[in-house]
């Protein structure tokens, strides 16, 4: 177990490392200066030299990565020239918007799914589990954003139920602003979950030790609650530590949709602006919680289902 | 306790060939038939693009600014008066491009590499593994974002993000497989008897590799057409004029307080294609590969 868990961190350390590196060639190799697109058309000689002498742009390659993982390690991020602050500042400015957002959003899907999964197992192959088969593969097939912008049209312009943009102020004011954002990002993960459920469930009640519960005669709901659930919700914990990637790229488009706060929203405006610090700032960071996420939610299945840590 | 035994009935792939079994099973498959027929509309309306349109989607006012459907502009106008209808129809061209040049090239470096990995030596396959798995720790529409902002917005940009992103999968379901085909008996007696890895990777392994990884791939068309759609609402996709879905869906949002109709016409077009190619993709892995089910 405890090798396993080294290992597992050694990995993640090591494809953390590796991103890093390829992110900073990435930069660097692009043709044109960083300090040239950062200043405009009209920057002077000297403005790109002290630019360049800010960023460390004149030290030699291998100097710089040194540099940038030596200051990683100290929370450093870089430098905006723009704000005149350090990244690592904006970014975990932005950042809780966002973690609230996709915890909101995975938390309520959790709570509609499970239940939905275990009822669709139950009445497997009835007429409702046949519709929610067709509704489900629908809503995770549908994108995000195309959601959050027919949601915003229907609640937010048409019928003024709900706030259109920004993060809220107060306790009720944010839950009021996040219930379509919400909404937008978790509703294929109600249909993603509900099928998992669905499927595990459906596994584990032909299995003997079901079949034993139901011959002493308890209900069909006592058993999936009891006996069942807790090892068909495993595969589900599984998910949503990869899923984190995925939960990511429609905060962004969802962030953006209805001009909330949060990593997101920053990394778009940051493109637009072309400014690399925090394009780059934020691709670490986001790439880090998906890593750690990542990394978390096999240990925990690990630790939950031995046969898994044999595989590495 | 009765037992149920699942048994392919001796008539069923006798009667017309492999092509009118699989025919006949996927007619079954109601949610499939949905789906093929939205893929062959949507891949129809780009190929004879030209013919569909009722107007010019890149003429500027051929209608008023911003006005609802009407029977002559079937999906409304948008902010310059260019047919909704006519821009939609020409829009499903970038997304299927995009789809198609992206995942191919995934799939034909996914396919070397995952090879590479499964058939080549133990530090090599590691070292593949890393990588795959390092590309696969970026988020994809995050890495997009950071590539569009190295790269500049464009379609190649966008088509570039989407095959370096799908490929790592491609080449881990080749390696697996691989690995599988590699230790069976069956390619020992052909080392046997001579053959040299050429021969084996080309003859025994790629076949079995291929049905399973074409699944895959369709499977991953409508997540290419959101991500192309995506990227182009954000302003980071193909220039404009061009006519593309993501862009349309951005003119709406950003007139959403003055007419609804262009929103709901820009989402349309997205939600049928990714629809369409999600129950056809469903459909054909639930007939050639059901155990793939379990892996997603």
């Amino acid at each position: 177990m405890w090798l396993y868990l080294g290992k597992r961190i050694v990995l993640a350390i090591a494809i953390i490392a590796i991103a890093v590196t390829l992110l900073f060639l990435m930069i660097r190799a692009v043709p044109g200066d960083p300090a040239a697109v950062l200043l405009g058309p009209r920057a002077t000689l000297e403005m790109k030299a002290q630019l360049h002498q800010q960023m460390g742009l004149d030290k030699p390659l291998v100097v710089q990565i040194v540099a940038f993982f030596g200051g990683l390690l100290h929370g450093d991020l870089g430098f905006d020239v723009f704000s005149q602050r350090p990244v690592a500042d904006i970014v975990f400015e932005q950042l809780p918007y966002t973690i609230e957002l996709i915890l909101v959003s995975i938390f309520w899907a959790v709570m509609i799914a499970v239940p939905l999964g275990c009822y669709l197992a139950i009445r497997r192959n009835s007429l409702v589990d046949q519709v929610a088969s067709v509704v489900t593969v629908a809503t995770i097939a549908i994108p995000s954003f195309v959601v959050a912008v027919y949601v915003l049209l229907i609640f937010a312009v048409t019928l003024r139920w709900l706030p259109a943009i920004g993060a809220g102020n107060n306790f009720r004011d944010v839950l009021i602003h996040l219930i379509l954002p919400a909404f937008a990002i978790g509703i294929g993960w109600v249909g993603y979950i509900s099928r998992l459920v669905r499927a595990s469930m459906l596994e584990i009640l032909g299995e003997n030790h079901v079949r034993m519960a139901r011959s002493f005669g308890l209900s069909e709901w006592r058993i999936v609650a009891r006996y069942a659930l807790p090892l068909a919700i495993l595969p589900t914990v599984t998910i949503i530590g990869v899923g984190i990637a995925w939960l990511l790229s429609s905060a962004v488009f969802v962030e953006v949709v209805f001009a909330r706060p949060g990593i997101g929203a920053l990394i778009v405006s940051a493109v637009n602006t072309r400014n690399y610090p925090i394009v780059m700032g934020v691709v670490l960071v986001t790439t880090f919680l998906i890593v750690t996420a990542t990394t978390l939610s096999d240990v925990a299945n690990a630790f939950l289902d031995p046969r898994t840590r044999e595989k590495l | 306790m009765v037992i149920v035994s699942s048994r392919l009935g001796p008539n069923d792939a006798a009667e017309a060939g492999p092509f009118g079994a699989f025919l006949r099973q996927f007619r079954k498959n109601r949610v499939g038939v949905v789906g093929a027929v939205l893929v062959i509309l949507i891949v129809a309306s780009a190929i004879f693009a030209p013919f569909v349109v009722t107007h010019d989607p890149t003429r500027i006012m051929v209608g008023p600014r911003l006005a609802p459907p009407s029977l002559d502009f079937i999906l409304g106008t948008d902010q310059l008066g260019r047919d909704t209808f006519s821009r939609a129809i020409m829009g499903s061209r970038i997304p299927l491009l995009a789809a198609s040049v992206s995942l191919s090239s995934a799939l034909a470096v996914g396919l070397v590499l995952g090879l590479i990995a499964g058939f080549g030596p133990r530090w090599l396959d590691n070292l593949l593994l890393l990588v795959f798995d390092t590309i696969r720790s970026f988020p994809s529409i995050i890495f997009a974002l950071a590539m569009i902002a190295l790269l500049g917005p464009s379609l190649a940009s966008v088509i570039l993000v989407i095959a370096t992103t799908s490929m790592p999968i491609y080449a881990r379901v080749v390696r697996t497989q691989t690995e599988a085909q590699r230790s069976s008996e069956y390619i020992a007696a052909e080392r046997s008897m001579g053959a040299g890895t050429t021969r084996i990777l080309a003859v025994h392994i790629l076949p079995n590799v291929l049905g399973p990884l074409m699944i895959l791939v369709s499977m991953d068309v409508p997540a290419v057409i959101a991500v192309e759609a995506g990227l182009s609402f954000l302003g980071m996709g193909v220039r404009p004029p061009t006519p593309d879905w993501g862009a349309i869906l951005n003119d709406g949002y950003n007139y959403i307080d003055r007419t609804p109709w262009l929103v709901i016409a820009g989402g349309i077009p997205i939600v049928l294609a990714t629809l369409g190619f999600t129950f056809l993709g469903e459909a054909l892995r639930d007939i050639f590969d059901p155990k793939l089910r379990k892996d997603l």
